[in-house]
């Protein structure tokens, strides 16, 4: 009996470790999951935004019934797709069809891995950093390309080859403007090169140290983002709606995700790179010197730099919202022109300038 | 013998009649080579309703409700040429105040016309915000009808004769009033599209037609007169009160999709030079002429007298058709819109041929797009500005 009690404590015991790493390994997944969410929320504001916005451009009224000021049209659009049938080609390549999507979304999702939202508030600062996004956003093309080919349709089929075209012709230039920022503060960790801007305030961010970087990294990141002066692989004037043209239900909900997902991870990129990440950014005034550094100090503080990150976001959201609701579509060799001939000189000579005189001040 | 190394793999793509760039329901057959379009083949007749034939057997003033829906957005030049086709042919006089009227309507109506070009050209090169920036104005335009005629777009307004209603009361400072307004407008979508350098780089050099191919081709209106020709049938053929007015005959020498742009836009301002001038020197008097209520054959009818305008119900006017046969044309905003009338000594067109200028016009598409980039397909079908609705009649 007393064998037999010892063991069932042992085994109680066992168990309860068990439980214990189960509940440790929860924890660990515990930020994902707030970044998921978190991620999820802003990209209903920006549905929400685009579509105020856009209407405020037009001199329309926009949403107005689904909730306060039609806060919730993008939950109640998301809920539609959700529950729309899913329809597939039926001379499509389904697996394909069905992965496409999927591939799009996790690879960008991936991205928000290294964007810090405040100071030590990142999910992984790694010190390829930037990098990673970098190599990780050129995997989305391949899922867009993989659903414009399984649709067996010729509209899908030439989106997703202007998708693929687009996105390796506009990733030179924005991986020359990285690298140019990455020599000026060092380091190609995104929190080392928010760091760097830190110190002089307003005048501290990289968009006065690289001014022509700054806009060609914007034009190639609303290139990539596939918007509007850019939006050839869903032009619905000439291939209906590009590669999404067969899907429907969540998988188009999907795609959906994905162009503003995408358009998010470029504005925090933005930010990041530019416009001095999570700093207050008004020189000589530090908000949070007077205070011991208590936790209350630091969970407030914490609260301050993921809104200031965001602010700055959502500068650049506006931005580029404008603008897709402003300019006519450019054309596609206008669009290969503008990145091959203009962007990727213009990057080149911006990145040899920058290597020069880090090499002079060394 | 060399084989080339690379086969050249085309890719046939059938754009329509189900296609949101394709102005209704025009379907293209486009060969493409990638991005580069190597032929590209119109297939019409989706809409086709036999128009010319139920004119057969129906009155003019039975068919006048139908004529609407040729082109359904210039409604009230398809009215203008129903009844001046049968007037040209008995040689009916019409009032000094009905003709004003008709100027007046007819230069509304082409610039509603205009302005529902301007949107959907736009939305076809990618910007959708001014077919936003349209409707505001063109809503009034159609405010400004529905208050004269009753309805909206499918006004049933011209009579043989006149008009069916005197202008209501006020209505001229209301209109008066939209051209102020309008001419601000046209300002505004100027200042916004014209000097884009997008917009610019899209449609500069896209769709050249030359003077001499525009003549071969048959084309008429804008895409005539952007190629360096004046011809305005306004001018050219002195129809309804167009000579007591002063205004130009919009044109540009390019010949290229901005320069059929640049005329739109032009035309629209002259309309309202036009609309102005008519509404200022408007004459009184009757708005019909009541002779042409009766059947040719009664004589000294009461239907003339002074007391007539006053009964509460007409009877139905009649017209005939004598054996004679005549070409009528107007300028429509699309071009010359004309009607090849037969008449048979009988109440009913013996033919009536309908000349639309979108038909015609649109001729000329696949030899345009050949060898131009995919997107410039919508780029030169939005310039050349059809209806399917009188396209396939």
């Amino acid at each position: 009996m007393i064998i037999d009690r010892v063991q069932v404590e042992a085994i109680n015991s066992f168990s309860n470790l068990e439980l214990l790493k189960e509940v440790y390994g929860l924890i660990w997944i515990l930020p994902i999951l707030t970044l998921l969410l978190g991620i999820t929320i802003e990209v209903l504001v920006i549905v929400w935004l685009e579509r105020e916005i856009s209407a405020s451009i037009q001199q329309r009224i926009g949403p107005e019934y689904a909730g306060p000021l039609g806060l919730l049209q993008a939950i109640a659009d998301g809920t539609k797709l959700l529950f729309k049938e899913d329809i597939l080609p039926s001379r499509g390549d389904i697996p394909l069809f069905s992965i496409g999507p999927s591939i799009a979304v996790i690879s960008i999702l991936l991205s928000f891995l290294v964007i810090p939202l405040g100071y030590r508030f990142v999910l992984a600062d790694l010190s390829i950093g930037v990098f990673l996004w970098i190599a990780i956003s050129s995997i989305a093309p391949i899922g867009l390309l993989m659903a414009g080919y399984s649709s067996n349709n010729k509209y899908s089929f030439l989106g997703g080859l202007r998708a693929a075209a687009q996105s390796i012709s506009y990733e030179i230039p924005l991986t020359f403007c990285v690298l140019a920022i990455s020599l000026l503060s060092n380091s190609l960790s995104t929190v080392d090169i928010v760091e760097a801007q830190s110190k002089y305030g307003f005048f501290g961010w990289n968009l006065w140290r690289q001014p022509i970087g700054f806009l060609v990294f914007l034009i190639s990141s609303l290139a990539e983002c596939e918007r509007l002066p850019f939006d050839l692989p869903e032009a619905e004037e000439e291939l209906v709606a590009g590669y999404q043209t067969e899907y429907s239900g969540i998988k188009y909900g999907l795609f959906y995700l994905v162009s503003y997902l995408n358009l998010l991870v470029s504005s925090l990129f933005v930010t990041v790179l530019y416009l001095g990440g999570w700093n207050l950014s008004i020189p000589y005034i530090s908000f949070f010197g007077f205070f011991q550094m208590n936790k209350m100090v630091g969970i407030l503080e914490m609260t301050m730099s993921i809104f200031i990150t965001l602010t700055k976001a959502y500068l650049f959201l506006f931005i580029s919202i404008t603008i897709r609701w402003t300019l006519p579509r450019m054309r596609m060799d206008q669009l290969l022109n503008l990145g091959w001939k203009f962007l990727l000189p213009i990057s080149l000579g911006n990145l040899l300038l920058t290597t020069s005189f880090q090499l002079v001040s060394l | 013998m060399s084989l080339p190394l690379t086969r050249k793999d085309l890719m046939i793509v059938n754009m329509g009649p189900q296609h949101p760039s394709m102005h209704g329901v025009l379907r293209l057959i486009v060969t493409l080579d990638g991005e580069d379009v190597i032929d590209c083949e119109p297939i019409l007749g989706y809409l086709h309703r036999g128009m010319e034939k139920i004119a057969e057997n129906r009155t003019i003033i039975q068919y006048l409700p139908y004529v609407t829906r040729w082109d359904y957005l210039a409604t009230m030049f398809t009215e203008a040429i129903t009844v001046n086709a049968p007037e040209f042919l008995e040689n009916i006089q019409i009032p000094q105040r009905a003709s004003y009227i008709r100027v007046i309507m007819l230069e509304l109506s082409r610039i509603a016309s205009h302005l529902l070009w301007l949107g959907p050209f736009m939305a076809d090169l990618g910007a959708q915000t001014p077919f936003f920036y349209i409707f505001r104005e063109r809503e009034l335009i159609y405010d400004l009808f529905e208050a004269a005629t009753g309805m909206r777009m499918m006004h049933n307004y011209f009579r043989i004769g006149g008009v069916a209603a005197d202008l209501p009361y006020g209505w001229i400072d209301k209109c008066l009033d939209f051209c102020d307004y309008f001419l601000r407008g046209v300002i505004e979508y100027q200042q916004l599209i014209t000097q884009n350098p997008i917009f610019l780089e899209r449609v500069e050099g896209v769709g050249f037609i030359s003077g001499e191919e525009a003549v071969n081709w048959g084309l008429s209106g804008p895409m005539l007169r952007a190629s360096g020709i004046q011809w305005d049938l306004r001018k050219v053929d002195l129809y309804e009160s167009y000579n007591q007015f002063d205004w130009k005959v919009q044109w540009q020498k390019e010949g290229d999709s901005l320069a059929r742009y640049l005329v739109r836009i032009g035309e629209m301002r002259e309309s309202i030079k036009i609309i102005q001038q008519a509404v200022e020197k408007i004459p009184g008097g009757p708005y019909e002429n009541l002779e042409v209520r009766r059947f040719k054959k009664a004589k000294n009818s009461e239907w003339n007298d002074f007391e007539y305008r006053f009964l509460g119900k007409k009877p139905s006017p009649n017209f005939e058709l004598s054996k004679q046969e005549l070409y009528a044309r107007v300028e429509a905003p699309k071009g010359e819109l004309g009607i090849y009338l037969v008449g048979d000594d009988s109440l009913f067109p013996w033919r009536w041929k309908i000349r639309p200028p979108g038909f015609i016009n649109l001729q000329i598409l696949p030899q345009l797009v050949k060898k131009m980039k995919l997107a410039d397909i919508m780029t030169i079908l939005g310039s050349i500005d059809i209806i399917m609705g009188e396209v396939d009649r």
